[in-house]
């Protein structure tokens, strides 16, 4: 009995692993990685819940009965799709902070916001007149 | 071993080797998909996850550079707890769920019979995951073409391709090239002698779809992979000499177009949106050509958008 | 052509999207783009007539039937979150050219037209379909999109802001797969209403418990929930401009909406407030929420951002709607969620039609802007008066089903709080306006001049209707109550 959710619990343990990892970094890059992982796992506990034991690959074939379930592999699919989308973009922001701020850190990205708040005021007026 | 490469992952401060772990743990779920006969599945993983995100990681680091700080202590504790909270909650669930591999959990039961006995007849193809992907659920397909036009518009908008600095019109720092080039004699052999049959590989990938794994998003994506080796040898250049970023960037709006136009055009002959079987007299002609031109569509879109996502994140980093 | 209607919906804002990106040229797009979105006005009003009065349209795409393939469904309560979508959507369209002309250049100007046409024609397609696996796709279609309209910002925060957003969000949206992975478990199938049909049998088991909470955490990072609220205030703070307006509209809305669907719809009414106490989560937070941003807004020295604030109060109202459970709650959760959309967009329209001017969008700047461009000025007092909820406007409305609402269930200690939030927003509406009047204007802002007509006629288009929907409440109200009992009735 307990065999039959083993596979559900390592997919769990990654998930939360790729969890931390987006919620502790304080890397841009590494928190994308982190979502990576996080979502990837995911698309396997889908997988998971579609496999028949003894089935096979939902590809008809003569003298085969039995297939794995092929409407999860469709979600999964389109899900693989939509995370490395996500993923371009995230990248594509960080790279453009990068270029605002000159680093992907967070806390140092927070002290730099926090320059600016100070003097918010003087800046936007300066922005003005420059116009 | 899944867990241990995360374990790995979480205490790298090195990103460049995070990022290398990562393409490693997608491998290796590409295999575990494979175990459990998710093949298309495995091999848009292995195609998508390993080979083009792990690309896009490599090429947005080199501009953000390698190293990440070390953690300070306090940020551990809260998202620990947060996630050990999460995790209690899941595995809460799994002790309701439907045991493993068992043949009649629900899932086995409802929707899923009538695609694997009624596909054949309905829709045609024998790999019944194009069916429902291109067909049954082909609106889904639709809107995920849509997802992959949405980051390219997105990358277009944030980072600009050919339009800031076009490769065609900044020189080639010519003596680092030659240099590099010379000293790349061997990866250069190769690849030329990889190109061409992984281009053909291509090909094979986005008709076979029907029949064996495969279709328009692994076919893209195996095409851009060959453009994006084409770069790496040669220099980001002449790879846009060859693909000029202004003209590329047409390419994913028409392939869509394609797919809606199918779509359209079955609402003007009297079906649904995306209703193949109302294209011509015989619905499983209509089904067969409307499957091949949308699976076109999507592997010029998702081509395309690779292509020049790569372009644009490699471009900031000259 | 009538039976079309549902996929012309969709694809008139989804086909001019691709088509836009190719035109390259701003000025081109944007016509394109307007006319696509007002066409798509038209056909929202077709099917609202369509559907009024309690019908409700199935739709098959690809032909296939329901649940093997994807069905798009529409009734009265979709409608009128078709009608907000698309008709806000194309007045902020019609008002981006003038408020883009100055930050971009013409060629990214259509690519900016096509992210704005496939985030509209994506919260289309997550209003109208059927299909729990489908509100994902279309989910993340807004989602991608929306983080690229934050990020083009002018100030480098606004990076900051949509990569926070990015993160928050595509955690929000796995825990939402999440969520429909352990339903299709169960049940095999993903079709909602076959869903719904099928849920309450297994309303024991521990994977419908953990979907449910999977499923609201995932949505209240989407509606902003207060305490998920994190993103919100710096994504609107630093979205350019009138993009703003189109956000504060639309997104949170669509995604309240999906709860709603979720919640009573697929979930069940029993399941979701009996058995797993949703309204015991939902009211004790969305009135911390409402007080706690109400006062936030309070001490906002920045225009957008204290406008972004009191949105996330004003979600605590439609929460808290949903929350206390009765019929005068939900009709005011979904007439607040129609109102509030329509206020607070013309509320940031009008500052964006100023900021266009003063180029700021401090206080301080916007002294005695009441005098260079009263008319501007104008429709944000009358919007402001709304959403603070004067009678005859439309908030008044909201504020007042609300009120009654709480009233049924014999809770004054809640009623009292809402009034005193009321107050706190007329204290921040009345700061704003009162800088905007009485303050005399800075140097270098006194020549403003008043807007032009492209972005005035749209604010006073938002203006009129909240008085005119203050009045006339047979299309918000009326059609809400109908929603709302049978929402609740037909438990």
């Amino acid at each position: 009995m307990i065999s039959g959710l083993f596979n559900y619990w390592i997919v769990v343990i990654l998930m939360m692993a790729g969890l931390y990892i987006v919620m502790s970094s304080g890397h841009l890059v590494k928190k994308i990685i982190g979502l990576n992982i996080f979502q990837t796992s995911v698309f396997i506990f889908f997988i998971s819940m579609g496999k028949v034991s003894g089935g096979t690959a939902p590809i008809l074939k003569d003298g085969f009965t039995l297939y794995s379930n092929p409407l999860t592999h469709v979600l999964i699919l389109t899900a693989i799709v939509v995370g490395v989308a996500t993923t371009a973009l995230g990248l594509a922001i960080s790279v453009r902070i990068y270029e605002a701020y000159g680093t992907v850190e967070e806390d140092e990205i927070a002290e730099l916001d926090a320059d600016n708040r100070q003097n918010e005021t003087s800046v936007t007026t300066v922005a003005y007149n420059k116009k | 071993m899944l867990v241990a490469t995360v374990v790995i992952i979480v205490k790298l401060d090195r990103l460049m080797t995070a990022v290398m772990m990562m393409g490693f743990f997608s491998l290796l779920s590409s295999c575990i998909f494979m175990i459990l006969d998710a093949v298309d599945v495995a091999f848009t993983e292995a195609a998508v996850g390993a080979g083009a995100s792990t690309i896009f990681f490599l090429a947005a680091l080199a501009i953000v550079g390698h190293t990440s700080k070390k953690r300070t202590r306090q940020r551990t504790i809260l998202p620990l707890a947060m996630v050990t909270c999460i995790g209690i909650v899941l595995i809460y669930a799994t002790f309701d769920m439907p045991r493993f591999g068992t043949a009649d959990a629900p899932i086995q039961q409802h929707v899923t019979p009538r695609y694997i006995n009624d596909s054949a007849d309905e829709v045609g193809p024998p790999n019944i995951v194009t069916s429902v992907l291109a067909s049954y659920r082909g609106y889904d397909t639709f809107g995920e073409a849509g997802v992959v036009f949405t980051a390219f518009i997105g990358v277009l908008l944030l980072l600009g391709a050919g339009t800031r600095q076009s490769g065609l019109e900044r020189p080639a720092p010519p003596n680092t090239q030659v240099e590099s080039m010379r000293q790349k004699i061997i990866l250069r052999e190769v690849a030329d002698l990889l190109i061409a049959p992984v281009l053909v590989f291509a090909l094979y990938v986005q008709w076979h779809g029907d029949f064996g794994p495969g279709g328009g998003f692994q076919a893209g994506v195996i095409f851009a992979s060959v453009i994006v080796l084409y770069a790496l040898i040669y220099g980001i250049v002449p790879a846009q000499q060859l693909f000029p970023p202004r003209k590329l960037a047409y390419f994913p709006a028409l392939g869509w177009l394609l797919y809606g136009g199918v779509g359209i055009v079955s609402m003007i002959k009297g079906g649904n949106f995306l209703d193949y079987g109302a294209l011509m007299t015989d619905p499983h002609d209509g089904q067969h050509y409307g499957i091949l031109i949308i699976e076109l569509g999507i592997g010029i879109t998702v081509a395309a958008v690779m292509i020049n996502i790569f372009f644009s994140l490699s471009e900031r980093s000259l | 052509m009538i039976e079309q209607l549902p996929a012309i919906q969709l694809l008139l804002t989804l086909i001019a999207a691709p088509i836009c990106s190719m035109l390259r040229n701003g000025d081109r797009s944007w016509w394109l783009a307007t006319a696509a979105s007002w066409a798509s006005v038209v056909v929202a009003c077709l099917i609202l007539n369509q559907v009024w009065g309690g019908g409700t349209i199935s739709y098959h795409m690809g032909g296939w039937p329901p649940p093997w393939g994807i069905e798009v469904v529409i009734d009265e309560l979709t409608a009128i979150v078709l009608l907000l979508v698309t008709l806000f959507g194309a007045l902020v369209m019609t008002a981006l050219r003038e408020s883009l002309s100055t930050i971009m250049r013409h060629q990214r100007q259509s690519l900016y037209y096509t992210a704005f046409l496939l985030c509209m024609a994506s919260l289309i397609g997550i209003t109208i379909t059927g299909d729990a696996f489908n509100v994902f796709v279309f989910l993340e279609i807004s989602s991608l999109a929306t983080y690229t309209l934050i990020a083009r910002g002018r100030d480098r925060r606004a990076l900051t802001a949509a990569f926070r957003y990015l993160i928050m969000g595509t955690i929000g949206a796995t825990f939402i797969l999440i969520a429909i992975g352990f339903m299709y478990m169960l049940t095999g199938t993903l079709n909602m209403a076959d869903l719904a049909e099928r849920l309450p049998a297994h309303k024991d088991n521990h994977v419908l418990h953990a979907s449910f909470a999977f499923f609201i955490v995932g949505i209240g990072l989407k509606i902003a929930l207060f305490p998920l609220h994190y993103w919100l205030p710096n994504a609107y703070t630093y979205a350019p401009k009138a993009t703003t307006a189109f956000l504060a509209a639309t997104a949170t809305k669509v995604s309240l909406y999906v709860m709603i669907r979720f919640v009573f719809d697929v979930y069940g009414l029993e399941f979701s407030f009996q058995q797993m106490h949703l309204g015991t989560l939902l009211v004790p937070l969305s009135i911390a929420g409402i007080l706690i941003a109400s006062l936030t807004a309070v001490f906002q020295t920045d225009a957008k951002r204290l406008l972004a604030w009191s949105s996330v109060s004003q979600l605590g109202y439609m929460a808290l709607g949903v929350g206390i459970l009765n019929v005068n709650g939900l009709t005011a959760a979904i007439t607040h969620m129609f109102n509030h959309a329509m206020m607070k967009a013309g509320l940031f329209l009008a500052l964006a039609t100023m900021i266009y001017r003063v180029q700021s969008s401090q206080l301080t700047a916007l002294a005695g802007i009441g005098r260079t461009m009263p008319l501007t000025t104008g429709a944000f007092t009358v919007l402001g008066i709304g959403l603070i909820g004067v009678p005859f406007t439309a908030g008044f409305v909201s504020k007042w089903y609300l009120i009654t609402g709480v009233l049924d269930k014999g809770w004054l200690p809640v009623a009292a709080l809402l009034i005193v939030s009321s107050l706190m927003a007329i204290i921040y509406i009345g700061k704003m306006i009162d800088v905007m009047y009485f303050k005399p204007a800075p140097e270098e802002f006194s020549n403003a001049q008043e807007a032009p007509l492209s972005m005035l006629i749209p604010c006073w288009i938002f203006a009129l209707l909240t008085i005119y929907f203050g009045i006339d409440t047979r299309l918000t109200a009326g059609l809400a109550g109908r929603v709302a009992s049978n929402l609740l009735g037909g438990a």
